[in-house]
């Protein structure tokens, strides 16, 4: 694992068999979920309302999957929520000031500023040495006191059905193009963790001296990897506009639940483990039990609570689950590998 | 290993003698209430341009209340963070502190409900030790759940304020000594016990031997676990105390009283804002006491030039990372030198 060899595959390799080790219980949890969905409402597969479940799911699978790259480095990003808040009301009060913006140009300038946002917290946590836990926790009271001091506490400004249309209305009429989102942030998550800098990513977070000297830049892997985050919740926030409309509690809590979805996908906090597609598979899981615990009819207040008790639970048998099955392949022979 | 880590702070002491001048102002410790210190003075200044009184008894006093709450809970914090762990459950243990004191004291005694309080905190804390160490639950994600599961009782059971407390245990919250809110020395003594548990007992030692380097402490024999377990307890009972001391101030019980002025990150910001290094092993709650006093006296100034409340969010954020970013440089900074060194050392060796 800590090979001082010059090359990071063989640190890579490794981390390939690992990680299919912390994924799989996630994927047995959204089976049970959506199971269990089947049985509540007997309607949920049908095309419609499928989809319309991964809509609702795309902003916090999006935000799983920048989530994912700066945890996997070894951090944290705790901005994302008030990206979210602040990209909607920035994007209400552009559109108050220029009505006629082309949504495209409004779409793109916010994704650009998620990216500055990112790249802001990546070189203060790389440059000036500050924990990224502070860093991005400091970037969130800035951010959410800039929307609200801006905005006077009450947002105002409505948004064109041009630029709402990407969150809430379909390609071709039926697909959503908050789904095509969401498999295009995926398909890219996975080519990029394959890529030299995915591999790069796992191997700082896994090891920041030992990739540092088998020649990885780190600075710049790990503020590349905040980079992505803040245009991934920049994105997930023109979702959630277009979804929900512009409120200043539009991402409110976001960041823990991203967190919550990435750690479900079992990504080891403090990096180095885990695969992004795990992780988004965590997002969908929060998302299904968000939609079962409406469906059992669960009063909105007790929701938090069963939500707690099962985000507890499903990481610690998690935990429990790996160090046994490592436990049960090591002792005999060596075992084919889990699934 | 670990006993180099547990000394280092006292023994580094007399070795920084040469320098002292220099390298006293990079202990995040001296920096920190230099830093309250300086925030003070520009404060006095801006405030005095402004046309305003900064250095009054009354806002001294309101400073030094202001600080009670969130100085409690981030001594508490600091307990946690010393050890590699992390509490997110703080906030909405306060809420449901306040609740069940003022209810009890609704119905009951002072002490029943002093009591109360207090056992519920160790409960929680408890659970949180619990899920950390036997189910191997990392301690955000087991402690934001914490916080899940007390916010879904907190909003199923109570839509307002609650309970009444009685004006005897108001005083709490209200007497002062000539300038000093009695408050303040609740403060004190919780401090003073958790300062004297973290640096003069086996039990501290061990804390800042699991923060440190949890695998080494374990293989010299300390109970990683345990350790942990108590630190999360400790913790959950300075919040009790936190609770109890809002609940006096509030009159009732709300079941916004934590969440509102968000104790959890902040009581994070303090301690990281203190000198304690958020991976655990070094700091303290010295440290912790400097980074709320520099809080409390920011909003103080901030309240003076009747800032912006939105505004002030602002400021805190920036004020947090380039704090942190001041003192972080030259103590990685040498940090990495003593790694170089180490590996040098390694390498002739080899």
């Amino acid at each position: 694992m800590t090979t001082t060899t010059p090359s990071a595959t063989t640190t890579v390799f490794a981390g390939v068999g690992r990680r299919l080790g912390t994924g799989a219980p996630v994927y047995v949890l959204l089976a049970v979920l959506l199971a269990a969905l089947a049985i509540t409402d007997p309607g949920f597969y049908e095309p419609d309302s499928f989809l319309a479940f991964i809509k609702r799911a795309a902003p916090l699978v999006i935000l799983a999957a920048g989530q994912y790259m700066v945890i996997v480095s070894g951090g944290f990003d705790l901005s994302v929520g008030a990206v979210v808040t602040a990209g909607v009301v920035a994007g209400a009060e552009f559109y108050g000031s220029y009505p006629d913006a082309p949504w495209l140009l409004v779409t793109a300038g916010l994704l650009l500023a998620g990216a500055i946002v990112g790249l802001v917290n990546g070189l203060i946590s790389t440059v000036l040495l500050v924990p990224s836990f502070i860093t991005t926790l400091g970037m969130m009271l800035i951010l959410e006191g800039a929307v609200f001091y801006w905005t006077g506490g009450s947002p105002q400004g409505v948004l064109p059905e041009s630029f709402r249309s990407f969150g809430r209305g379909e390609a071709g009429g039926w697909l959503p193009w908050a789904v095509l989102a969401c498999l295009a942030v995926g398909a890219i998550a996975v080519w990029l963790m394959r890529s030299d800098f995915g591999r790069t990513l796992l191997a700082t977070g896994d090891n920041e001296r030992a990739a540092a000297l088998a020649g990885v830049r780190v600075p710049r892997v790990r503020t590349l990897a905040f980079v992505l985050s803040g245009t991934a919740a920049a994105l997930a926030a023109v979702l959630v506009a277009g979804f929900s409309g512009v409120s200043a509690q539009a991402g409110r809590g976001l960041e823990f639940e991203a967190i919550t979805a990435v750690v479900l996908g079992g990504v080891i906090l403090g990096g180095g483990r885990g695969s992004v597609v795990a992780a988004m598979a965590g997002a969908f899981s929060l998302q299904a039990l968000f939609t079962l615990l409406n469906l059992q009819g669960v009063s909105g207040a007790l929701e938090s609570t069963v939500q707690g008790f099962i985000v507890i639970a499903a990481v610690g048998l998690g935990a429990a689950d790996f160090s046994r099955l490592r436990r049960r392949r090591s002792q005999p022979s060596e075992g084919k590998s889990s699934s | 290993m670990t006993a180099v880590r547990t000394e280092a702070p006292v023994s580094a002491a007399p070795r920084r003698l040469p320098g002292a001048g220099r390298l006293k102002v990079t202990d995040p410790v001296v920096g920190v209430w230099l830093a309250a210190a300086a925030v003070t003075l520009i404060g006095w200044i801006v405030v005095t341009i402004d046309g305003g009184q900064f250095m009054t008894q009354s806002n001294f006093t309101g400073i030094l209340q202001n600080s009670v709450a969130l100085g409690l809970v981030a001594v508490g914090q600091s307990a946690v963070i010393l050890t590699g762990s992390l509490d997110l459950s703080v906030a909405y243990l306060i809420s449901l502190g306040t609740l069940v004191a003022a209810e009890t004291m609704e119905g009951g005694s002072v002490v029943t409900a002093v009591l109360a309080v207090l056992a519920l905190s160790a409960a929680v804390g408890l659970a949180n030790g619990l899920i950390v160490t036997g189910l191997k639950v990392n301690a955000f994600i087991a402690t934001l759940g914490m916080a899940f599961i007390l916010r879904g009782y907190i909003e199923d059971n109570y839509t307002g304020p609650a309970g009444d407390v009685p004006a005897s245990f108001q005083r709490l919250g209200y007497d002062r000594i000539g300038f000093i809110p009695i408050s303040v020395f609740l403060l004190i003594a919780v401090a003073a016990v958790l300062w004297l548990i973290t640096k003069r007992t086996r039990l501290g030692h061990h804390m800042y031997a699991t923060g440190g380097d949890e695998h080494a402490a374990r293989l010299s024999g300390v109970r990683t676990r345990r350790t942990v377990i108590y630190a999360h307890v400790l913790c959950a009972l300075c919040v009790g105390a936190a609770a109890l001391f809002l609940a006096s101030r509030l009159g009732a019980g709300a079941p916004w009283a934590g969440t509102e002025a968000r104790y959890d990150l902040d009581s994070i910001a303090a301690v990281v804002l203190g000198g304690t290094a958020l991976a655990g092993g070094r700091g303290g709650v010295a440290g912790t006491l400097g980074g709320v006093l520099l809080l409390s006296v920011l909003d103080s100034i901030f309240n003076q030039l009747s800032v912006d409340p939105f505004f002030k969010n602002v400021v805190r954020g920036v004020v947090i990372i380039a704090a942190v970013a001041l003192y972080a440089r030259p103590f990685r900074r040498r940090a990495k030198a003593r790694d170089e060194a180490r590996a040098k050392e390694k390498g002739a060796l080899a």
